[in-house]
């Protein structure tokens, strides 16, 4: 098993085939998606490849130490063109194909029209553990 | 705890916990060896109790903790001069000035604490969950979470165990642990109400039972307040039908036992209005004047901006949007859902284009994904109404 991390952006990823924003969409149109986000992670869990899910608030910023005795210098609101996540779903599966079809499938949600979003994920591979043997 | 051993009652145990830390410590046990002791202790209670109980549970497990902490103790070296302290048969227990268990809540909720160690060190010490439950509930690694109690402890190593503390501290902390919710398989809500009744039944204080009424009339709401996919229902829209009239009805008789006192905190406050809110069978019926009233005194007493933030949806209602809007001067997108209420006025004045753009900039600074969506939801809903503009 490996584990990937799939990436939502807020920003920053190629623009998605149908790009309306959420509050431009039907009621009806949002608790679909909603709903079928929910179902995604409960079929993942049933499956045994489910590891963890999270959303990122859009505010944050830039932190850097400030030199001995100084304040953390701080720069933010994030500039409008900088690459903003928005969140992930963490998974662990057996193959990296595996990992693609799933984030296909994520991608597909359904957006405005009840048509699939076609959002662009980034999928990465964890760092594992070295194993155990090495020869 | 969590896995449930048959013929054992849990409640019963868990209840024993404080009570029993308190003896050891008054024979003269540290707290956190005391509190490692008791929580061995309960594991055997679970292990021998279901074949075996016990004629009196609580000297039994008085009995079981004493020999753990003993146990423990010698198994440390004997450089600590502790062990001859209570290698000696215990000496006769100073006469607790305080309620044994009153005094565990004070200690946990010590003002030298912060907030998240003190939640933690009550839902270990007073409330009994183990690390890794606890650990759970607010979504940290186990080791995380043993480390923040280690932590707390010692902290508290030193503080003396006979005297009392500030109520206002404890019930601060059961706050916290109320509003967190449930996640896991601990539900800290309810969790939070059995440990603020305990605390209820052992101090007569009119803000204890403030803040168990308002637990218990929030706690009614529960089960119409989520859709089953997880979405907000707000209290307008609720099936009242669906709150829990006995909950309700408790909340009332102990808030109303509270306000003879004629000593009113924010508790109090606040649950008179969770009361009035509860009295209303129908949203069109709430009785949006008292309410106002009853936002005026917390603003008071409170001085809190959040107060005014509700006090504005409040004084809406009564005297209508613009009132409501009107009220909302001074307070600024700074706080937490001031978009979010700024938008409902707007939409109730009739301003819907308005309220759309602010229902969309509230869910962009939403700080939990139910409240986003439901106030994404909300923009979509008045967009759909609007005509497009170019």
């Amino acid at each position: 098993m490996a584990k990937y991390l799939l990436l939502k952006h807020y920003r920053g990823a190629p623009d998605p085939v149908n790009n309306v924003p959420m509050d431009q969409w039907s009621p009806q149109e949002i608790t679909d998606h909603i709903q079928f986000m929910r179902d995604f992670a409960t079929r993942l869990e049933s499956t045994g490849e489910f590891v963890d899910a999270q959303a990122l608030s859009p505010e944050g910023s830039w932190v850097q130490y400030g030199g001995e005795g100084r304040p953390p210098v701080t720069d933010g609101p994030f500039a409008e063109t900088k690459d903003l996540i928005a969140g992930w779903m963490i998974i662990d599966v057996d193959t990296h194909d595996r990992a693609v079809e799933l984030a296909a499938q994520l991608s597909a949600a359904p957006g405005a029209g009840g048509r699939p979003i076609h959002e662009w994920l980034e999928v990465r591979p964890f760092m594992h553990e070295p194993p155990a043997v090495t020869e | 705890m969590s896995s449930e051993a048959p013929g054992v009652d849990e409640a019963l145990l868990r209840s024993l916990i404080p009570a029993t830390i308190g003896v050891l410590v008054r024979r003269g046990a540290d707290f956190a060896a005391a509190e490692d002791a008791v929580q061995e202790s309960l594991l055997e209670a679970m292990r021998v109790w279901p074949d075996d109980p016990p004629r009196d549970p609580k000297p039994w497990l008085v009995t079981v903790a004493w020999r753990k902490f003993i146990d423990a103790t010698r198994s440390e070296t004997a450089r600590r001069r502790r062990e001859e302290q209570v290698e000696s048969e215990p000496g006769p227990e100073a006469g607790p000035a305080l309620d044994d268990t009153l005094q565990l809540y004070f200690l946990c909720a010590h003002p030298s604490l912060t907030p998240a160690s003190a939640v933690a060190l009550t839902l270990r010490a007073v409330g009994g969950l183990t690390t890794r439950q606890i650990a759970e509930a607010y979504l940290v690694p186990e080791a995380t979470m043993g480390q923040r109690i280690s932590r707390a402890k010692r902290t508290v190593a030193d503080v003396r165990f006979d005297r009392a503390g500030d109520v206002a501290t404890v019930l601060r902390v059961l706050y916290l642990v109320f509003n967190e919710g449930y996640s896991g398989d601990v539900d800290l809500a309810a969790e939070a109400i059995r440990l603020t009744r305990q605390l209820a039944e052992r101090i007569d204080h009119p803000e204890v039972s403030g803040l168990l009424a308002l637990m218990l009339l929030h706690h009614a709401r529960r089960p119409a307040r989520t859709r089953p996919d997880g979405t907000l229902v707000p209290l307008a829209e609720q099936d009242r039908t669906r709150w829990d009239t006995r909950l309700i009805a408790e909340g009332i008789a102990i808030l109303q036992q509270a306000l003879t006192h004629d000593r009113l905190g924010e508790f109090q406050a606040q649950a008179a209005i969770a009361a009035l809110h509860a009295d209303a069978r129908r949203a069109e019926e709430t009785d949006w004047v008292q309410i106002v009233e009853w936002y005026d005194e917390l603003v008071r007493m409170t001085e809190s901006p959040i107060a005014r933030l509700n006090r504005a949806v409040a004084v809406g209602e009564a005297d209508g949007a613009p009132a409501g809007l009107a009220a909302l001067a001074g307070l600024g997108p700074a706080l937490p859902r001031f978009g979010a209420v700024s938008a409902y006025l707007h939409e109730r004045a009739g301003d819907l284009r308005i309220a759309a753009r602010l229902y969309a900039e509230a869910a962009r600074a939403a700080t939990n994904t139910a409240e986003r969506d439901h106030l994404t939801l909300q923009a979509a809903r008045l967009n759909a109404t609007l005509p497009v503009e170019d």
